[in-house]
């Protein structure tokens, strides 16, 4: 049962089943990751609010990735952007937890649902287009019309502009769902070969599998800064239309 | 013999993973919408609460800090440089005391110095001018014993003279004609003992 890769992805009911108007929102181990990931973010960071001149480790981490997302957002999308940082550091904090904490071993990867980041993902992208209507009216529609394209390429232009941002929630959920799910599936697959080929085999894949743990740290990170950083790319077409 | 069974134990291991995965293969967990609506909703309930309380607690607090720290730098660097120069004032104070000080010795020095000087000189001076006092003195009194000395000289060379003919001739002699002629021999002796 524990060989199937694809069974770490299984979703199951914690304590008793809740159900609002015949709608369940049972408690699971998908919102016990979200609850732990959420609560260990608020401790380090309220950790890291002390006020001192000379920050301590806790306090240097909080301050310094602070520094970090209120760079990449000024470098991304200019100071316009600034309104949005709680919401990005919000954003970026969250992906790179839950990623994080899916990382230890029978512990269960809230971002390696597709219906997670597609919320999130869906989300970001009403809100962009809300507030790109909102600061620049119809005139937000002008993104879709590139300047300098020949008149007779515009029609094509034109719709190809509007499928690739309507399909922007969908790559950015994929994006995170699919390489969240396939490293997860890889790991387990790697451990299900070290278990079967057992202390004369499995030394091989035992290898892959340390190398890979490393990997899907990294990927772990680059996952949550490429969801924030689109997140903010995003928001800056809203607010600077450059088109 | 041993290759033959590790293989075997190789090959067999490797069906066995198989046919045990694809025996549990049911497809992904993720698109079975059962906890669809439950993943939503605690999503929102639990990301909505995480940028409440981050964006209205502590992103303020760690924003502040941040600000607080570069505000209390940069004052320290400004006290810092206004310290330094107070300390460049100081020092060129110091040197500017220890210049004055040195040009006082200098001056006093040499005053002292030109004083004692003066004074030696003018001791030297007064000194000087006893000594040529004390030389004319004695050299008017050797110029008086001189002229008094021939004239003495003169008349005992008269008398002696006068005697010795008086003695040799036996009578007096105009003692006249005689002073001439002792004059007339002194003189010349005289040229000749002045040199001229």
């Amino acid at each position: 049962m524990a060989a199937n890769p694809m069974y770490q992805f299984n979703v199951y009911r914690i304590g008793p089943e809740i159900k609002i108007n015949n709608i369940d929102i049972s408690f699971t181990n998908a919102s016990l990751f979200m609850v732990i990931s959420s609560l260990a973010i608020l401790i380090i960071f309220n950790l890291g609010t002390k006020r001192s001149i000379i920050p301590n480790k806790i306090q240097l981490l909080a301050e310094l990735s602070y520094s970090f997302i209120s760079k990449m957002i000024s470098d991304t999308a200019g100071s316009k952007a600034k309104p949005y940082f709680s919401f990005i550091f919000s954003l970026f904090m969250f992906v790179l937890f839950c990623n994080m904490f899916g990382m230890i071993p029978y512990s269960f990867t809230v971002t390696s649902h597709i219906i997670v980041t597609f919320v999130l993902a869906a989300f970001i992208f009403i809100g962009v287009t809300i507030i790109g209507f909102i600061k620049h009216g119809l005139g937000y529609l002008k993104l879709f019309v590139p300047s300098g394209v020949p008149m007779v390429l515009l029609p094509l232009i034109v719709v190809i502009e509007i499928i690739s941002y309507l399909s922007r929630p969908i790559s950015l959920s994929v994006r995170l769902f699919a390489n969240m799910m396939a490293g997860h599936t890889m790991m387990k697959v790697f451990g299900g070969f070290v278990v079967s080929l057992g202390i004369v085999g499995g030394w091989l894949p035992l290898g892959f599998s340390v190398a890979l743990t490393g990997l899907e740290i990294l990927v772990a990170f680059l996952q949550a800064y490429v969801f924030a950083i689109l997140t903010c790319i995003y928001l800056n077409d809203a607010l600077n239309l450059h088109h | 013999m041993l290759k033959k069974i590790i293989f075997q134990f190789l090959a067999l291991s490797l069906i066995f993973t198989y046919s045990a995965q694809s025996a549990e293969r049911g497809g992904m967990p993720q698109l079975n919408p059962e906890f669809w609506i439950s993943q939503i909703f605690w999503l929102v309930l639990t990301f909505g609460l995480l940028f409440i309380i981050l964006s209205k607690f502590i992103l303020p607090k760690i924003s502040n800090n941040l600000e607080t720290r570069k505000s209390q730098i940069l004052e320290n660097i400004e006290t810092a440089d206004k310290q330094r120069e107070e300390t460049e004032k100081k020092v060129k104070e110091f040197d500017k005391i220890i210049n004055d000080t040195k040009v006082e010795a200098k001056n006093f020095f040499n005053s002292e110095r030109q004083k004692v000087l003066d004074d030696i000189n003018n001791k030297r001076l007064s000194l000087e001018k006893d000594i040529e006092k004390e030389i004319i003195k004695a050299e008017e009194e050797i110029d008086q014993l001189k002229k008094t000395s021939q004239e003495k000289v003169t008349k005992i060379a008269i008398e002696t003279s006068s005697d010795l003919v008086k003695q040799l001739i036996g009578e007096d002699i105009n003692k006249s004609s005689l002073s001439a002629i002792v004059e007339d021999l002194s003189k010349k002796e005289m040229e000749k003992h002045n040199g001229i």
